[in-house]
């Protein structure tokens, strides 16, 4: 059948304009029918942003781990149901950084850590809930990150237990917020350091725990002035990302000789790395997106059928008008195309309306993660609704396209 | 030459178990230019040939020839396209879509003929003056009178320049005074070289035309041409 493109455009917009004006003539039934769809957008954009804002936020969070970094201590970062098998484990102790100091030839860096949270004081003024780290001197290089004023400790400060501190900008923000930290002195506990530098603003872990409330002293201070009796935790910097897993394996096999784990004997500290966090996050992922792909789905199926209902009820309303278009020489297609564009305008609308609610709405999802929404799922929405509306209408739009002109004529 | 020639044509229906004939070996010719009445009680079987020679429907068996052109066989779209292009319909009650202007309404047949816009609005606005309602051409059917609508109707019918107008009981919902207008608008029409098929069930509505083709049972009772036509003043001077 040849049919010209022209026609095609002039029957378009033809379509275009009954169909607006049948939605206009029905505003009330035509909202009320896209409501299935508008929630079914609400739920794509919602979950599309949210997802978005997790990853982007997990991405920002997880390179703080470094992708090149191994953390050994007693627990596992994922326990799962094993929880008192990891508690009764013996602690890391520091003997054993001695031992992977020693024997370690497949690493750039590490440093052993201890912590304890508690109140930091200069003059009158107090900050409460820093924790305090000990460490060596590599502890910036394993961690990868910068000095914004000062300098860190050096080797000979580490090893001789020297009172000096670093601290992080939330504590510099809190106990120093009019002059310069430097060459302060401030009280951990009962002890006394002096600040010789202040680390670059990081931000917080996952939106859990602030990384900049933090001071780090030389481990052999923290040892003599907390107490030398207690678990580390080891930050081993690979030599190279691609020896990564050897660097694991070398770490194991010192490990397991200073712990005297027999041979058959499995592990009792965990080697953790960022991809640990990854393969965590991506399970979450599939499952916030599986419920949200569901939903979507689901009320998406509840407003084709809805839009499917009001279709047949126009397509009957409407019978004697097809009958008159087909007298003066609609062809089938016409008709079908017709209605088609009518519910496609109709699932359209309500897509609209659930892009304007999901605006604000992801609005409210940034204040918890850091996104917007993003162009491609109101792109993705937009087109959803319309796929939506086209097959939703395909039934009730043949049934039209087939009407028989003399029937149709004929119908009151 | 002939713009319709049905030869021994048929229309059989099945109703349940029943098979009704509602046409049965008709056989018509009309001619280029002539005004022709088709007569018939209702349930004559004037409706289905009414039906059959708007292409809204085919016959069961025999031949239907429009302009040389066979349409007995041609498919849904074809036949489409042949009303649109060759036949103009109006109808007893008017048929225009009730959301769309006068103007929309007639331009209507020549967006499925896929004339362009411009070209669409001149002719719609030429064929609504001719009907003499080039001031109404923005009023939606509900606010013109019955008269006014079937003058829509026509402007509608008139402007793809069909080979034929096909009139279904023009006057069938209009007062006698309206009723003589559309008549009168018709017979014009037919001056200026329409050919015309009027079907009605009324005697004197009939013998506005040349020719009066009576249908009963579903067969031509008789064809006889309109010997003394009283040709209205009013209309032999438009």
């Amino acid at each position: 059948m040849g049919m010209k493109i022209a026609d095609f455009v002039y029957e378009l917009k033809e379509g275009l304009a009954i169909s607006f004006q049948a939605i206009r003539a029905n505003k009330m039934r035509s909202i009320l029918t896209t409501l299935g769809i508008v929630i079914g957008i609400v739920s794509v954009t919602l979950m599309g942003t949210a997802i978005e804002g997790l990853n982007r936020g997990f991405n920002d969070n997880i390179s703080k781990l470094g992708a090149d970094v191994l953390y050994v201590g007693k627990w596992p970062w994922f326990t799962g149901a094993d929880w008192w098998k990891y508690r009764n484990r013996k602690d890391v102790k520091y003997q054993q950084y001695e031992a992977v100091q020693r024997h370690a030839t497949l690493i750039k860096s590490l440093t052993p850590i201890c912590w304890t949270q508690g109140v930091v004081k200069y003059k009158n003024t107090s900050s409460e809930g820093v924790l305090t780290l000990g460490a060596n001197d590599q502890y910036l290089e394993t961690s990868g990150i910068n000095m914004d004023l000062g300098r860190f400790f050096n080797q000979a400060e580490a090893d001789g237990g020297r009172p000096v501190c670093v601290i992080g900008s939330e504590v510099a923000d809190n106990l120093f917020p009019n002059e310069t930290p430097l060459g302060k002195t401030i009280r951990i506990g009962t002890s006394t350091f002096r600040v010789i530098g202040v680390v670059e603003k990081q931000g917080s872990f996952l939106g859990l725990e602030s990384l900049d409330n933090r001071i780090v002293i030389p481990i052999e201070s923290f040892f003599r002035r907390f107490g030398a009796n207690r678990g580390i935790q080891i930050n081993v910097k690979a030599v190279d990302i691609k020896n990564l897993d050897d660097t694991k394996e070398e770490l194991r096999g010192i490990l397991r000789k200073a712990r005297h784990v027999s041979p058959k004997a499995e592990d009792d500290f965990a080697i953790n790395q960022q991809e640990m966090f990854i393969q965590t996050f991506n399970a979450i992922g599939v499952v916030v997106a599986g419920i949200g792909l569901f939903i979507t789905a689901l009320s998406l199926f509840v407003g084709a059928i809805g839009i499917m209902n009001i279709m047949f009820v126009s397509v009957t309303e409407r019978t004697k008008e097809i009958g008159i278009r087909k007298a003066i020489g609609a062809r089938r297609g016409t008709i079908l195309l017709q209605f088609l564009i009518e519910s496609a305008s109709l699932s359209l609308i309500g897509g609209i309306i659930g892009i304007i609610i999901s605006y604000p709405l992801s609005l409210l999802i940034n204040q918890v993660l850091p996104t917007s929404m993003p162009i491609s799922v109101v792109a993705v929405a937009i087109l959803i609704s319309i796929i939506v509306g086209v097959v939703s209408g395909f039934l009730p739009a043949n049934r039209a396209s087939k009407l028989d002109p003399v029937e149709a004529l004929r119908y009151e | 030459m002939n713009v319709i020639n049905i030869k021994n044509i048929s229309k059989t229906y099945v109703m349940g178990t029943e098979a009704v004939h509602a046409l049965h070996d008709v056989t018509i010719q009309i001619d280029r230019g002539e005004y022709v009445a088709i007569m018939g009680p209702s349930g004559s079987g004037k409706s289905t040939l009414m039906n059959i020679l708007g292409c809204l429907d085919t016959p069961s068996t025999g031949l239907y020839e429009f302009n040389g052109v066979n349409v007995s066989e041609m498919n849904d779209n074809e036949l489409a396209k042949i009303r649109n292009k060759e036949i103009g319909f109006v109808f007893q009650t008017f048929n225009l879509i009730p959301r769309s202007d006068a103007l929309h309404n007639v331009e209507l047949p020549l967006i499925y003929g896929g004339i362009n816009a411009n070209e669409r609005k001149r002719l719609a606005a030429e064929s609504l003056q001719h009907v003499n309602l080039g001031d109404r051409m923005h009023h939606r059917p509900n606010e013109l009178s019955g008269g006014q609508r079937q003058r829509v109707a026509i402007a509608r019918a008139l402007v793809t320049k069909p080979s034929i107008i096909l009139a279904d009981e023009p006057t069938g919902n209009l007062d006698t005074k309206t009723g003589d207008e559309i008549m009168l608008l018709l017979e014009e029409l037919h001056h200026n070289g329409n050919t015309i098929i009027l079907v009605t069930h009324e005697e004197y509505i009939a013998e506005h035309a040349n020719r009066i083709i009576r249908i009963r049972d579903g067969a031509v009772e008789r064809d006889e041409i309109v010997e003394k036509r009283v040709i209205p003043a009013a209309a032999a001077t438009v």
